[in-house]
């Protein structure tokens, strides 16, 4: 059982904080995406987990024990680099093998294990290549192969499919989870593609800033985003000034919604607060005394189509499926509506 | 449309380089083999001819170990400036980009002296009245100040004081572009900094390590003035003699002659080197 447990973990370069006051706890076997913009502290916190960087504050306990003190190499963990850093003056066969060369272990076992993680990750057979000699989507299986060679206790992965095309991308992303499945080891992913995220994780830590945002399961995150910044990071969300009034409802450039019961509030009433509405949640109709907005653009994205509207400074993004495309030209007026259920109401 | 017919690069281009290695060595080249077979006038000049004395003459055991000599010398010389090359480059590799740009510079400096500044400044630093000795016995390390010139060390010093630089450049590049990502994977898989240098770092690093010593020995085996210098006459290169030939015994034929083995010897060693570094599976 490996279940994590980080307690106030901080990691400070100079006087910036990278990572600041992450407190968390990974189940074992869990698949744990960490989802952020670039430089809000996503990789800094896995390197912290690697101990790859030493934390400037807090504890790191795997499995009861506290691990925060131990070196990269006395830890039992897996791990994918960005860069792959898969070793180019040895073949693919020795690059799987390697954790278990260093821990001395008798080269014909060794050289088993390769063979086995080979057939894992869907390459047997390639064990005497050379690194240079593999596909990209290829390199990145023996990479996780070498990260799982040991039977890790916790597989962290720092943007693996990065490097990848999109096609290959989003086959290695359900390959990689149903691995994952199939081993039950816990494991981390560091990504800033929230697709990916939603996708594999069983667990989606969204951080910005250094913080952690908000910990959910990816339906949560999508449709409960906890702040504006979660909302407008996931997904595609329509964020509009908004006032909460104390006979509850929500009013928008002067207009007012009645809140309905399975909207989520997050605020007391109050000014300056956020609305936040999916695109697939705004209704468009003829222009009525309600809110109205002006069509500059439309989409035909195959799927769905997109229009984007103007309501005074700020942007309002709708999406329809083509069987229910409302009669809207370029440049018309129309009456917006948000669907009674669907909107998030946030502190800014 | 025109541009498409175009050749990428024009034809005439592999010309450059053939024209200079015409004109700068096989020209040059083939003067000196000319006179290392010509006939020697004692007390005189030389006149073209075909005779093989020159050659003959070398072998003897004289001027073999003059070349053992000057083979183990640069050997010597090369390891020496390697090994303390390597390390240097690492470290320096690991500051930061401004220190790194200081320290090149300054490396860089040292190139400007030229063999002669360089080999009788350390012939005084090492000499008995002005020297290191003087500072050692005031301190009471040694009894009585003494010379550490003319030797073996001497010349040593001298050598890898000149060739120092030129192992660094030729290291640098290739450490500096080292992905610190691999020594990091190596110690996720469980290996100590130590198995991380021996396993990763050092066999990565292979094959500059042997371009850093080919420079190095070849460079090494041209220098006659230093030992002339810094060493005692059992310490005189191939070079010395070469010189010592050509200008005060005035035998043209002679010194060509030991040049063109020099040249040999050296292309001997770089093969032999070039073919010790090369990757067992003989990729890149």
């Amino acid at each position: 059982m490996t279940e994590l447990s980080l307690r106030g973990m901080t990691k400070r370069f100079g006087r910036l904080a990278a990572v600041e006051d992450v407190s968390l706890e990974i189940p074992d076997g869990t698949f744990v995406c960490l989802l952020g913009p670039s430089g809000c502290g996503k990789t800094t916190l896995l390197r912290l987990l690697a101990g790859l960087e030493v934390p400037s504050d807090g504890r790191l306990i795997v499995a009861g024990e506290d691990q925060t003190a131990v070196p990269p190499e006395k830890r039992e963990f897996g791990m994918v680099f960005q860069s792959l850093a898969l070793f180019p003056h040895l073949s693919v066969a020795e690059n799987i093998a390697y954790p278990l060369m260093i821990r001395g272990r008798p080269r014909a076992e060794a050289r088993a294990r390769a063979e086995e993680l080979l057939d894992l990750v869907q390459l047997s057979g390639l064990g005497d290549r050379r690194i240079h000699q593999l596909s990209g989507g290829q390199r990145q299986r023996v990479a996780i192969a070498r990260g799982l060679a040991i039977d890790p206790q916790v597989f962290l992965l720092d943007e693996p499919l990065s490097a990848l095309d999109a096609n290959l991308r989003e086959h290695m992303q359900v390959e990689l989870r149903q691995l994952q499945k199939r081993l039950g080891v816990t494991t981390i992913v560091v990504t800033h593609d929230q697709k990916e995220a939603l996708t594999m994780a069983d667990v989606v830590i969204v951080m910005n800033e250094g913080r952690v945002q908000q910990v959910g399961s990816p339906m949560e995150i999508y449709r409960d985003p906890a702040n504006a910044f979660v909302a407008g990071f996931i997904g595609t969300s329509n964020l509009l000034p908004c006032t909460l009034t104390a006979d509850n409802s929500i009013e928008v450039s002067g207009f007012r919604f009645a809140v309905d019961k399975s909207d989520r509030i997050k605020s007391d009433p109050g000014t300056g607060l956020v609305l936040s509405v999916r695109p697939e949640d705004v209704r468009l109709g003829a222009a009525d005394t309600g809110l109205t907005a002006k069509v500059t653009f439309i989409r035909d994205l195959g799927e769905s189509i997109q229009y984007v509207l103007e309501q005074g400074d700020h942007e309002i993004t709708a999406l329809y499926a083509p069987s229910a495309r409302p009669d809207i030209g370029l440049g018309d007026e129309v009456g917006v509506a948000f669907a009674p259920g669907k909107r998030v109401v946030l502190p800014s | 449309m025109s541009t498409l017919s175009r050749k990428p690069t024009s034809r005439w281009l592999p010309v450059v380089p053939t024209v200079w290695l015409l004109v700068f060595f096989l020209v040059p080249f083939a003067i000196m083999l000319s006179v290392s077979v010509a006939h020697r006038v004692p007390g005189g000049f030389y006149e073209p001819g075909f005779e093989l004395d020159s050659y003959l003459r070398f072998f003897s055991v004289f001027f073999g170990r003059i070349l053992l000599t000057s083979v183990l010398i640069s050997a010597s010389a090369a390891a020496i400036c390697v090994l303390l090359a390597f390390p240097f480059t690492l470290s320096l590799a690991r500051m930061k980009r401004r220190g790194q740009t200081v320290v090149l510079v300054i490396l860089l400096s040292v190139l400007s002296l030229s063999e002669v500044i360089i080999g009788f400044s350390l012939s005084t630093l090492l000499s008995k009245t002005a020297g290191v000795g003087n500072l050692l016995s005031l301190l009471g390390i040694i009894e009585e100040s003494r010379a550490y010139t003319p030797s073996l060390f001497a010349l040593m010093t001298g050598m890898c004081y000149l060739a120092l630089p030129y192992s660094v450049l030729v290291l640098y590049p290739p450490v500096s572009r080292l992905d610190p990502e691999l020594g990091e994977a190596a110690r996720m898989m469980g290996a100590s900094p130590f198995q991380t240098f021996r396993t990763v770092t050092l066999p990565m690093l292979r094959k500059p390590m042997v371009g850093a010593l080919i420079l190095v020995f070849v460079f090494t085996l041209g220098i006659y003035l230093l030992p002339q210098v810094l060493g005692k006459p059992q310490h005189w290169t191939l070079s010395v003699h070469i010189t010592d030939q050509a200008i005060f015994q005035s035998n043209l034929p002679f010194a060509a002659a030991m040049a063109v083995l020099l040249l040999l010897v050296s292309l001997l060693m770089v093969g032999l080197s070039l073919l010790l570094g090369r990757d067992k599976a003989g990729d890149t």
